[in-house]
């Protein structure tokens, strides 16, 4: 039963990123706004779901499948990556500066709301 | 259709993401996420050096795409990393939260960085 919860939360967290990504690629070139967006948003999320304590399976569907697959890390990283290979140090740090601060006090937000 | 590829190969990310943190429990290393970490750090690797290894024109796309943001994409998570932040200022282990948070941002991107390296180990001088 877990297993089948967190394969179906991860299909539809896959298929979300991946479409939210792919509609911000061909508009924003220099700028992963995509990434950014989906780890923000599914950081306050998470963190809603983790003040409202709804349950074992809630927590395996949309927290562990949905919003595990949803946010990724090394999409991020190897973003970042790529942006220090091209010279653009300043654009690598702003992008990880925005990721953390942000991913951090969204994820606060969500668990404030739902308490 | 590619659609459905990237869903299915976010399906087994997830779940391996979930046989990881199972088989961790937190309890170990008095409550440090070591599990998300651990995933993290192996995906941050596996994707780069993917992405350079597969850089080039003949790799199917969908494969490609199905890899990296499906299965390696699904496999890590930031959102789990900021709750986790969250639970250890909660439970008032600044230290711990400092060292997770330094680990991911700077462990994160060596991994990262080391798996474009081993991808693409030198350029050789006077192109090639």
């Amino acid at each position: 039963m877990s297993v089948l919860l967190v394969i179906i939360g991860g299909f539809f967290g896959a298929i979300c990123r991946f479409a939210i990504s792919q509609w911000f690629i061909s508009r924003t070139k220099s700028f992963p706004v995509g990434t950014l967006l989906v780890n923000w948003f599914g950081s306050f999320l998470l963190g809603w779901l983790f003040g409202s304590d709804p349950g074992e399976n809630w927590k395996l569907l949309i927290g562990t499948g949905f919003m595990g697959a949803f946010t990724t890390f090394s999409t991020l990283k190897w973003e970042t990556v790529q942006m220090l290979i091209n010279g653009e140090k300043r654009n690598a740090i702003f992008y990880l500066v925005l990721s953390y601060c942000f991913g951090i006090l969204f994820a606060y937000g969500g668990y404030l709301i739902s308490r | 259709m590619i659609y459905v590829v990237v869903g299915i190969a976010g399906m087994v990310g997830a779940l391996l993401r979930y046989y990881v943190g199972v088989s961790i429990p937190t309890a170990w290393l008095w409550g440090f996420p070591v599990g998300t970490l651990l995933v993290n750090f192996v995906g941050s690797f596996l994707l780069s050096w993917f992405a350079t290894w597969s850089a080039r024109p003949s790799f199917p796309l969908w494969l490609k795409t199905g890899i990296a943001t499906g299965f390696i994409g699904s496999f890590t998570t930031f959102s789990t990393f900021s709750v986790d932040f969250l639970k250890l200022l909660q439970h008032h282990a600044w230290k711990m939260a400092l060292l997770y948070f330094l680990l991911s941002v700077f462990g994160g991107l060596l991994c990262s960085w080391s798996g474009f390296r081993v991808a693409k180990p030198t350029v050789r001088k006077g192109g090639v």
